[in-house]
């Protein structure tokens, strides 16, 4: 028995230290709903009935990435979702909405084919196809863009140059015709210029536009959420204030209906609290609105497994036993009700955050690790209190207990 | 405390349940006021620095629509906060056409705070509706499957219909208060699965217990002694949760209004359904066979 408590505290002071190294080792991470800053998902879009392969993807990642470095943010994510999804986000953005076009101007590089009436012709030349363009100066000193295919795009390109010498080639962006050079030979090497009289401004925008602007494939928008800084503040200084008057009223009912086990019960709560924050802040786990809450609503429901605990030492106690008995009993019994109701709570956390996405995902780890935090902290660290207490100090009335009559 | 007597009411609880579930079926079917996570679309938020009037804003608004035509007075929502700030929810806007808004918007007003932009596309919105029915249903699967192997099938039934009458309330009570439902009310639905069955697990493991100790005896006082036994824990967990999320409604902010309501529902209904509705239940499927547990 006393064995025992001492392997107990060890373990408590173990998870309890190591908790709150990380707990106060850095500040947690924010999501951008606290935070303020830019949310946007992405969709890659295949053409006429193609498949978006991974390679695709990967690309279109690697461009978006390009991207989202010019904006200079820190902790910036962009990040494959599903098979042809990808998550933007940027924390901390000022003006979000700027961003959000940036990310968003979709630019498709396609080499279009300009029959005699203007109209334009699809040759299956496109960004995908894009190596790197350059800028380069002709003979008589005036800029043009050089630009390299790919292997793949190489050979499409020398044939489609051969078939049409003496035909216009229109070079489009998101289906803009940017410039229309006459194909003069056949391009063999997979290398081109585009010369347009272009000034060199001009020139040095195409260039960008065409090396981090050729999408190997289309990218449409299906989300975006921007939060300004002013609401994440709000949004901070509400949630603390909810939590701070949420513990302090979870707190004071325990104490006032469970007496004595009520204080070890709110000992616990605070040292549940601590293992919380060190686990999200160990795992990186970002936290959001929602997440908040959850985490607020497990501190109402994190004293559950002590409520049963306490509520079946009150019945050991009526039935006439001693309070040390009455302990040991009260814990042997409640184990199977905290364990199955428990379980079935982790399968729902455990769902929601299969299916759900961003916030969703956030409030279900911060519920699952409360679930878990609460319940070693019940059966752990309250025992061990309550134990220590029973074993080492002269409590014998169970009016301490919050039985009444006797 | 005075001895409750569940059992011998079966009828009343149930009765008053079902009166509740047709209620709520009545809202559902009236329907949800679905934000624009489910419909799609886009919304403003924005912060004047006093008190805005609809009148005036509305008149700002028909203006601008004669440019982007979602601004309509027929296809958009403003809604007033008290701290100054205004929701506008309008059908899917363009990047530029939510540029060109908040231009004009600034040109004819006063200066405001741009809080908060969203935009959701209309596929995004049809898979929020596909993938919430399924975790309702994945939910409710997984949860029959654990009980029926710790308890018995019955028992599973039984946790079951209580936990669809606790969803049932507490999408209903949402749709008669009309408040507009988003990602969050998913998880909130989602999060008084949880906390329903919790407390019905608490409840059936007691039965399961006395049970135990005492096959000879009646079912039904069987049932009844073991909510007695419990009523005092369910009573307590239920008012922390309670306390707890009330701090939240009243100190959390408007934006997490409907999550929390939702919950409040939950966490009542919840309470009520594992001691009138699951605990009957297992008495009436039950009563002229012997339990096996």
């Amino acid at each position: 028995m006393k064995k025992n408590l001492v392997f107990d505290f060890v373990i408590i002071l173990i998870v309890l230290l190591g908790a709150a190294y990380f707990a106060f080792k850095k500040p947690i991470k924010m999501g951008l709903d606290l935070k303020g800053g830019v949310y946007v998902v992405m969709e890659a879009v295949a053409e006429d009935g193609g498949t978006i392969t991974s390679n695709d993807m990967d690309r279109l990642i690697e461009v978006l990435e390009r991207r989202v470095n010019g904006f200079g943010v820190s902790e910036a994510v962009v990040q494959k979702t599903g098979d042809k999804r990808v998550i933007i986000e940027l924390p901390g953005i000022k003006d979000t909405q700027k961003a959000v076009e940036t990310i968003g101007k979709t630019a498709f590089l396609e080499f279009k084919l300009v029959e005699s009436d203007g109209s334009l012709t699809e040759t299956g030349v496109n960004g995908k196809d894009l190596k790197q363009a350059d800028i380069s100066y002709d003979n008589f000193g005036r800029p043009q863009i050089v630009f390299e295919l790919t292997i793949e795009g190489a050979k499409k390109f020398a044939e489609l140059t051969r078939n049409n010498i003496g035909r216009q080639l229109a070079i489009t962006l998101d289906g803009e015709v940017q410039t229309s050079p006459t194909i003069k030979s056949e391009i063999p090497g997979g290398k081109g210029t585009i010369s347009g009289g272009y000034t060199i401004e001009e020139a040095k925008s195409l260039k960008t536009l065409l090396n981090a602007g050729a999408l190997p494939v289309k990218a449409e928008i299906l989300e975006t959420r921007t939060v300004g800084a002013t609401l994440g503040d709000e949004s901070i200084a509400q949630s603390k204030q909810a939590g701070i008057i949420a513990i302090v009223l979870v707190m004071a009912f325990m104490a006032i209906f469970y007496k004595l086990p009520g204080l070890i019960a709110d000992v616990a709560l605070t040292i549940c609290g601590i293992i919380i924050f060190g686990t999200l802040n160990y795992f990186e786990a970002t936290l959001t609105l929602p997440g908040i809450a959850g985490l607020i609503l497990t501190l109402g429901m994190a004293v559950d497994a002590n409520v049963i605990i306490f509520e079946r030492i009150k019945e050991e106690l009526r039935g006439g036993n001693s309070i040390l008995k009455s302990v040991e009993n009260g814990f042997k019994k409640a184990y199977s009700a905290i364990l199955d109701g428990n379980i079935t709570t982790l399968i729902i956390t455990a769902i929601l955050f299969s299916l759900g996405t961003g916030p969703v995902k956030g409030f279900a780890v911060t519920l699952t690790i409360g679930i878990l935090a609460s319940m070693f902290t019940a059966i752990t660290a309250t025992r061990f209190m309550l134990k220590t207490l029973v074993l080492y100090t002269d409590i014998k009335n169970p009016k301490f207990f919050g039985v009444r009559g006797k | 405390m005075k001895r409750l007597e569940i059992i011998n009411k079966t009828k009343i609880w149930l009765g008053f349940s079902a009166f509740l579930i047709v209620v709520s079926l009545i809202g559902i079917i009236k329907g949800l006021n679905l934000g624009i996570d489910f419909t799609g679309g886009s919304l403003v938020q924005v912060k004047f620095e006093k008190q805005a009037d609809l009148k005036t804003l509305n008149n700002v608004f028909d203006e601008i629509s004669n440019e982007i035509s979602q601004v309509a007075s027929t296809s958009r929502k403003v809604q007033i906060a008290d701290d100054n700030s205004v929701i506008i929810r309008v059908p899917e806007l363009t990047e530029e056409e939510t540029g060109t808004l908040l231009k004009k918007l600034e040109e004819k007003y006063s200066k405001f705070d741009l809080l908060k932009v969203d935009k959701v596309g209309a596929t995004i919105g049809k898979e929020l509706k596909t993938s919430a029915i399924s975790a309702l249903i994945i939910g409710a699967i997984l949860i029959v499957i654990y009980i029926t192997i710790r308890f018995e099938f019955i028992f599973a039934i039984a946790a079951i219909i209580a936990l669809l009458h606790d969803v049932i309330i507490a999408i209903g009570g949402i749709a008669l208060l009309g408040y507009e439902v988003n990602t969050p009310f998913i998880a909130a639905v989602l999060t008084i699965l949880g906390y329903s069955i919790n407390d019905t697990i608490v409840v059936f493991d007691r039965i399961r217990e006395v049970y135990r100790r005492n096959k000879a005896r009646n079912l039904g006082e069987i049932i009844d002694e073991s909510i007695n036994d419990v009523i005092v824990r369910s009573i307590n967990t239920s008012l922390t949760t309670f306390l707890a999320v009330v701090a939240i409604l009243l100190f959390g902010g408007a934006s997490l209004q409907t999550f929390i309501t939702t919950l409040l529902i939950g966490i009542v209904s919840g309470t009520y359904s594992s001691i009138f509705v699951a605990s009957p239940l297992v008495y009436l499927f039950e009563k002229n066979k012997k339990i096996k547990v």
